[in-house]
């Protein structure tokens, strides 16, 4: 026969500070891990969901940057437009797209340093490839002329980033003509410009990139591989999704600093969790030698011990993630890996993240909970009622 | 017996409590200890006596663009400055991408590299040989000891933002005074196979004639190229340092939020115990008094065994990161470099002890100021 689960509840409210101070603890350890879950999160978001699986990004062979010295020639680019199986425009267009990245530094707002800003040249083309990002405020730039629009995770984490500032590049200032939203992909983080402009400036040769429009999925495939293969392009292939999810290993120093931290916290939180839980135990010694005497078994008693260590962890767990939930969606930057550019991406509290932290806060209660609870029911009956 | 063994000995009366307690605190501050580490790994890190002495040159706009290979004799003739270097970030991948095989590749002239850094020593035979080898390589010695390298070695780098595969031969290897984690070799190995590298280069890093220098060569370099097609900025060694740990992001604020959590964590876990074993004795505290014992002498009893606990856990807990820490740092990676130092050893006990006080303050205050005739009338 169990013990009913109420008993619990009201010998946790009976301790109120003790359980409440236990809880925090407890909370503050979920808040910690939830913090960098929902930050690796956000990163895999911006990453994850940028690219379409119909698009191929050519490299130059040998590189996996869009960022590397050399690229694309002007030739190449000439030869993939007539390649079978790339999309057309309603003009008639082929849907491929020269693009030119360079990096630009500009400074964080309120003084936390400069950092460098992946910026992106290409043609209206290259914006009609990209259908999910839409301008927010102002409008597109115009080819020929030296304009640029900006994300509007820039323009709300840099300075000099607003509708009508200028950007230095290269040889000139180009004023900002509009705000673009990313809708949380790795395009949040750049600045995009005419590239016709940036040819003449700084006399590129070649393209960083080109992405090229598939008219179907085996067609991605086969652009892909035919361009892999054809020695005299000199290209890397890459379906689009597959080169911006490598990029999320630049999570990979959140990932290891916060794993340890998180561990060591919750080595912490668990003995303080057998701390509370031996304190209810001693309190109880003759409670529980009088439950024992009225008939419940040895097993019903560990398992409501375990019951009420796991309720605490439970209360700490929802007392962690209420904590957290003003911190969902902050937007903060990290230095992308692949680029060394600043990737701009916001804490996202998925429901997986709230899931592992609730099982996170249980395991604690596990481990703390055990101990104590096995000793409850491993006492002597008549030495306990004697107490 | 005296007052500090009364202490000790009921610190020690709940003995699985105060061990949990203990083992508690010392996990909290072990991860405190790990976090100031980090933190003065990065922005405490005071630049050695060279380092104060060096200046980075580079494009004013990104680190990505080059500079052309004449600034070097511009800059070698303004005054302050003793010598200059060209360096080249190569960034290619040694065996796989596995960070534990990560490590700086430079292009340089090895004519000079050794005399901007002379805190690097290199046997004198080992440079000339480098100096005649172009395919030739010097490596740090924390390198060459990880992975196990010889003078005379094969070392194949895959260029990953050049189109140009390195096949270096190790012709000596150097000694800095903190480890570097890079190799250097002959830039003009790079031109070779990207011609359109030749004449410009990533950075330059100079030698000023004193630290006091820096600023004002920082400046003239800078207005020397002002107008030019490609500007430059030039800064100390140390802040272009602190450039790069800056890109990571707000780091100031992750470290910082993360040890209030844990610092508030310790509080509620110290002062947990404390409620719990004062309230235990509140009719010994009751016989304290009558046997004559000052509100304040027991008020101190009650701080100090919190106290001393909480030093307890903080030694226990950062003599543990010690050793981890200096554990990781040998196996290369993220932490090579780190290490904890006495003085951090020491801000983390005192963290602990300040956190003891404030969470016993309280609970003691109250049960110093019980009435002997409740206290004793008391059951526990």
């Amino acid at each position: 026969m169990a013990i009913p689960l109420s008993y619990n509840v009201r010998n946790l409210r009976l301790r109120k500070s003790l359980t409440i101070m236990t809880a925090l603890g407890i909370a503050l350890t979920v808040a910690t891990a939830v913090f960098i879950m929902a930050l690796l999160a956000g990163l895999n978001r911006a990453f994850g969901s940028t690219g379409d699986p119909l698009n191929v990004l050519m490299l130059r062979k040998g590189s996996d940057s869009e960022l590397a010295a050399g690229g694309v020639s002007r030739d190449a680019m000439q030869v993939l437009k007539d390649l079978p199986g790339i999309a057309k425009n309603s003009k008639g267009e082929p849907l491929v797209s020269g693009e030119d990245i360079l990096v630009v530094v500009l400074p964080r707002k309120g003084g936390t340093g400069e950092t460098n800003v992946t910026t992106r040249f290409m043609t209206p083309i290259g914006i009609e490839m990209r259908p999910s990002i839409h301008i927010v405020q102002g409008r597109w730039f115009t080819p020929g002329q030296r304009e640029v629009v900006v994300s509007s995770s820039i323009n709300k984490r840099f300075e000099h980033a607003n509708l009508g500032d200028t950007v230095h590049i290269g040889k000139g200032e180009w004023p900002i003509v509009g705000i673009f939203d990313g809708s949380g992909t790795a395009h949040d983080s750049e600045i995009w410009g005419d590239i016709n402009q940036l040819v003449t400036d700084f006399e590129r040769t070649v393209y960083s990139s080109v992405l090229v429009r598939a008219t179907d999925p085996i067609a991605a495939q086969a652009l892909k591989n035919r361009a892999n293969d054809d020695q005299r392009l000199e290209l890397n292939g890459l379906l689009e999704p597959d080169y911006y999810a490598s990029q999320t290993k630049s999570g990979a120093p959140i990932r290891i600093v916060g794993w340890i931290v998180a561990f060591i916290m919750a080595v912490g939180s668990c003995f303080a969790a057998a701390n509370t839980m031996y304190a209810a135990v001693a309190y109880r010694g003759r409670e529980i030698a009088t439950l024992r005497v009225i008939g419940f078994s040895r097993p019903s008693i560990l398992t409501s011990f375990m019951l009420e260590s796991l309720l605490l962890s439970l209360l700490g767990a929802t007392l962690g993630i209420i904590l957290m939930l003003p911190f969902n969606g902050m937007t903060t930057g990290t230095q992308n890996q692949v680029t060394f550019s600043e990737v701009v991406f916001s804490l996202q509290m998925t429901p997986a993240v709230v899931m592992s932290a609730v099982i996170f806060a249980l395991i604690m209660g596990v481990v703390g909970g055990f101990a104590p609870a096995w000793h409850a029911s491993r006492r002597d009956i008549l030495s306990a009622l004697r107490d | 017996m005296t007052l500090t063994r009364f202490v000790t000995k009921n610190a020690f009366r709940n003995k699985r409590r105060s061990i949990l307690t203990v083992l508690s605190i010392g996990g909290s501050l072990l991860l405190l200890t790990f976090l100031i580490t980090i933190w003065r790994s990065f922005y405490d890190s005071k630049p050695t006596e060279q380092s104060a002495q060096r200046l980075i040159v580079r494009h004013k706009v990104s680190l990505v663009f080059n500079l052309p290979s004449y600034y070097r004799q511009k800059i070698q003739a303004i005054p302050g400055v003793k010598e200059v270097v060209n360096q080249q970030w190569f960034g290619g991948q040694y065996m796989d991408d596995k960070p534990e095989h990560y490590f700086a590749q430079f292009g340089t002239d090895p004519q000079e590299i050794f005399k901007v850094y002379p805190e690097f020593k290199i046997p004198a035979d080992q440079l000339e040989a480098w100096q005649h080898d172009r395919a030739g390589a010097v490596v740090d010695v924390g390198l060459a000891k990880k992975f196990g390298w010889k003078i005379g070695d094969r070392l194949n780098i895959t260029g990953k933002i050049f189109p140009v595969n390195l096949e270096l031969t190790i012709r000596g290897v150097f000694t800095p005074p903190d480890p570097t984690q890079s190799i250097y070799f002959n830039k003009d190995y790079i031109d070779e196979g990207f011609p359109k590298l030749k004449g410009s280069e990533g950075f330059f890093a100079v030698l000023a004639d004193s630290p006091q220098d820096v600023p004002k060569v920082a400046e003239a370099i800078d207005d020397q190229f002002r107008n030019a097609d490609r500007p430059t900025k030039t800064e100390s060694e140390h802040a272009f340092q602190l450039g790069f740990i800056g890109m990571l992001g707000n780091i100031k604020a992750f470290i910082m939020s993360i040890c209030l959590a844990v610092v508030f964590t310790i509080l509620l876990v110290s002062a947990n115990t404390m409620a719990m074993s004062i309230r235990e004795r509140t009719r010994e505290v009751a016989v304290l008094k009558t046997l004559g014992f000052t509100r304040n002498t027991i008020l101190g009893l009650f701080v100090g065994e919190a106290v001393s606990l909480a030093l307890v856990g903080g030694l226990i807990g950062s003599l543990l990161c010690y050793f981890i820490v200096t554990g990781m740092a040998a196996q290369g990676g993220y932490f090579t470099g780190m290490k904890v130092t006495p003085l951090t050893i020491a801000a983390a006990l005192f963290i602990a002890g300040v956190v003891g006080f404030a969470s016993s303050f309280i609970p003691s205050y109250h049960a110093a100021k019980v009435n002997i005739v409740d206290g004793l009338r008391h059951i526990g």
